[in-house]
This record gives structure tokens, C-alpha cells and sequence, in this order.
């Protein structure tokens, strides 16, 4: 399981080092993503020990947002000033996305199930 | 006494006092949302947030020493979203087969995240630097920092933003679905990850696993398009 946990620390610092050398426009993480999906898909399968290393922090991901979340009390006046664009902005923006990404999502794989 | 005051002015200033704090807080805030019947509103993210705040405000702690103990749990973000790619790998089939309408809903997505926060809060009367910091407000936290930056906005704010959407739609995200009858679970996966990153990626996992491989796909994917997009379409627009 620790060796899993390296790879996926391996992924991530690759990911970070391509990025930053490439000065490309998505995350290291999410390079490092692409990386570890290159690794599972020349293994073949997921090795049960990358299952629980991945599982477990799949199930924490919640938490891991909470020290950002927290910077909110470094803008209380920022966000005060500007509570109208903001809240209506946020709010209507968050549920038109939503509902127009599952929208469109899910009648065009109707269309080809139909098809 | 004397003793316990040292001992709290130490423990104060060591990290592990805010590691902890962000750990009980979420705890706290997960058992309510369990207690409560999973309601939307008891969001643990929130919740956590909300006490953790509270906390730091009763002690007069200040974010930067709050962060010196709670940036072991943010530096695991990275690992957390790289491990996505064993429930991605474990759909890829499904994801493989809908490549085309994954791609056009995408960008339906993106498009509207982008236009409908900036055309609302315009209209609602924001500066052009509020607008350039809610404009990426869909993305995962350090790439919409990076965006706001190069559009004149201010980072940390996109950063709260971001977080707020984020809860803003594992809030209300499965409630809006069901609402517009969308019940196909690549859909629904697909639609959180786009509006809400990493938040909403969470709380898809939770749910299904199907959901939450179209919503780590999506993420990604999103961070990519508005990466790409924003900058042209705001030269259009100012």
C-alpha cells in the first residue's frame, strides 16, 4: 500500500514538474492523473493495494477542502461589498450548469442508445 | 493554572492544535449531516468551515497560523485528485463510448459556467475586477487563480469562490437534476464535475461510482476548456 501511495505522490510530482516546464494550462495534479491512468492502462488492471491507497483518499476528499473553504475569513469585507453580483452570480450560474451539462449529456446518449 | 495557560500558549502556536481543529470540525460536521438524514443543507464542507471559522475568530487566530497546521490536510489534495484516475479507469468503458457527447456537453457546460456568472453578476452591478474573479468560479481552485490573475481579478477571493460553488453544488446539484429529469448517472456525474470540481467530485463518489468517474473526468476536462476559452471570450467581452 506505501508503494502505491509513492506512485501516486510519483504521478502527482511529474505531473507538477511538465507542467511548470511546459508552463501548460491544467494543474499538475491533473496531469499527474493522466499519468497514473497511462500506468493502469498498460498494467491492465487496478493492483489491490493502489484500490485502498485510492479509496482512502477518495473518501477524505471532502475534508481536504475545508483549509480553503476556511480563507473565506480573509475576504468577509471584499465579499460584503459585493454580496448581490456575487451570491445571484454564484447561485444562478451553479444550477444553470448543472442542469443545462446534464442536459445535454443525457440526450445525447439517449440518442445513441436509441441509435 | 499557570501550567495550563503555558501548555494552551504552546499547543496554540504548534500545527498539530489546527490539524486537529479541521479534523474534529469535520467530524463534528459529518456526524450532524449523517444525524440529519443526509440533508443538503448540513453540507460537512460548510459545516466544517463555518466552526473552523468560528473557532478562529473566538481565539483571534489568524489565517496564516491557522494554515501552518491545516496545510497537511490541503496538501493532500493533489494525491486525492491523481487517485481519480483508478474509478476513471475502472468506467473507461462507458467513458469511451460516450467520448462525443461527453466532449458537447462539456462545452455546453463550460460556456454557460462562464457566461451566465459574469452576465449575471454584471448585471448585477459588479466591478470588472469581481467580474474577472468569479468568471472561473467552476474550475478546480489553482487553475481559476491562475485564470483570475491573468484577467485582473483577485486569486485568493477566486479561491473562496471556488470553494463556495463547490459546496454550492453538492448542495443542490442532485436536487437540480432530479428536477430537470436527469437520471442517467453518467450525466449527473458529468454535470456536478463541470459546475463544482473537486467538491462536487467528492460528493459523487459517494453516491455512485459511475457518477463519481464522469465527475473526476469532468473536472479535469473543465479546468482544460475554461483554461483555453475564458481568456478568448473575455477579450471579446471588455
Amino acid at each position: 500500500m506505501l508503494g502505491y501511495l509513492t506512485l501516486i505522490f510519483l504521478c502527482q510530482l511529474l505531473g507538477e514538474l511538465v507542467v511548470g516546464a511546459l508552463a501548460w494550462p491544467v494543474p499538475g495534479p491533473v496531469l499527474g492523473m493522466v499519468l497514473l491512468f497511462v500506468f493502469l492502462a498498460l498494467r491492465g488492471a487496478v493492483p489491490e493495494g493502489l484500490s485502498q491507497s485510492a479509496g482512502g483518499l477518495q473518501k477524505a476528499m471532502s475534508l481536504l477542502f475545508v483549509p480553503a473553504g476556511t480563507g473565506v475569513m480573509l475576504h468577509f469585507r471584499l465579499l460584503g461589498e459585493a454580496l448581490l453580483p456575487l451570491g445571484l452570480g454564484l447561485l444562478i450560474s451553479t444550477v444553470a450548469t448543472i442542469a443545462v451539462t446534464g442536459l445535454v449529456m443525457s440526450w445525447l446518449s439517449r440518442e445513441r442508445a436509441d441509435g | 493554572m499557570d501550567n495550563l495557560q503555558e501548555t494552551w500558549v504552546y499547543l496554540s502556536a504548534s500545527p498539530l492544535f489546527h490539524l486537529t481543529l479541521t479534523l474534529v470540525a469535520f467530524q463534528a460536521s459529518s456526524w450532524l449531516f449523517e444525524k440529519g438524514g443526509r440533508n443538503p443543507l448540513l453540507n460537512p464542507v460548510l459545516g466544517a468551515v463555518i466552526l473552523v471559522v468560528v473557532v478562529l475568530l473566538a481565539t483571534k487566530t489568524d489565517y496564516a497560523t491557522y494554515f501552518e497546521g491545516a496545510q497537511f490536510v490541503h496538501f493532500l489534495l493533489g494525491p486525492a485528485t491523481v487517485s481519480l484516475a483508478v474509478p476513471l479507469y475502472r468506467q473507461w468503458r462507458l467513458v469511451r463510448r460516450s467520448a462525443l457527447a461527453i466532449t458537447v456537453s462539456l462545452l455546453c457546460g463550460s460556456l454557460t459556467a462562464i457566461l451566465t456568472a459574469v452576465g449575471i453578476a454584471r448585471v448585477a452591478g459588479g466591478s470588472v475586477e469581481v467580474l474577472a474573479s468569479i468568471a472561473p468560479k467552476s474550475v478546480t481552485a489553482p487553475v481559476a487563480m491562475a485564470i483570475a490573475e491573468e484577467l485582473g481579478g483577485v486569486p485568493s477571493l477566486t479561491a473562496v469562490l471556488v470553494i463556495v460553488t463547490g459546496i454550492l453544488g453538492a448542495m443542490i446539484g442532485p436536487m437540480v437534476l432530479t428536477l430537470v429529469g436527469v437520471t442517467d448517472w453518467r450525466a449527473r456525474g458529468l454535470a456536478i464535475g463541470t459546475a463544482s470540481h473537486g467538491i462536487g467530485t467528492a460528493r459523487a463518489l459517494q453516491v455512485n461510482e459511475t457518477a463519481g468517474a464522469f465527475a473526476g473526468l469532468a473536472m479535469g476536462l473543465n479546468a482544460l476548456a475554461t483554461a483555453l476559452l475564458l481568456p478568448l471570450l473575455w477579450g471579446l467581452l471588455f
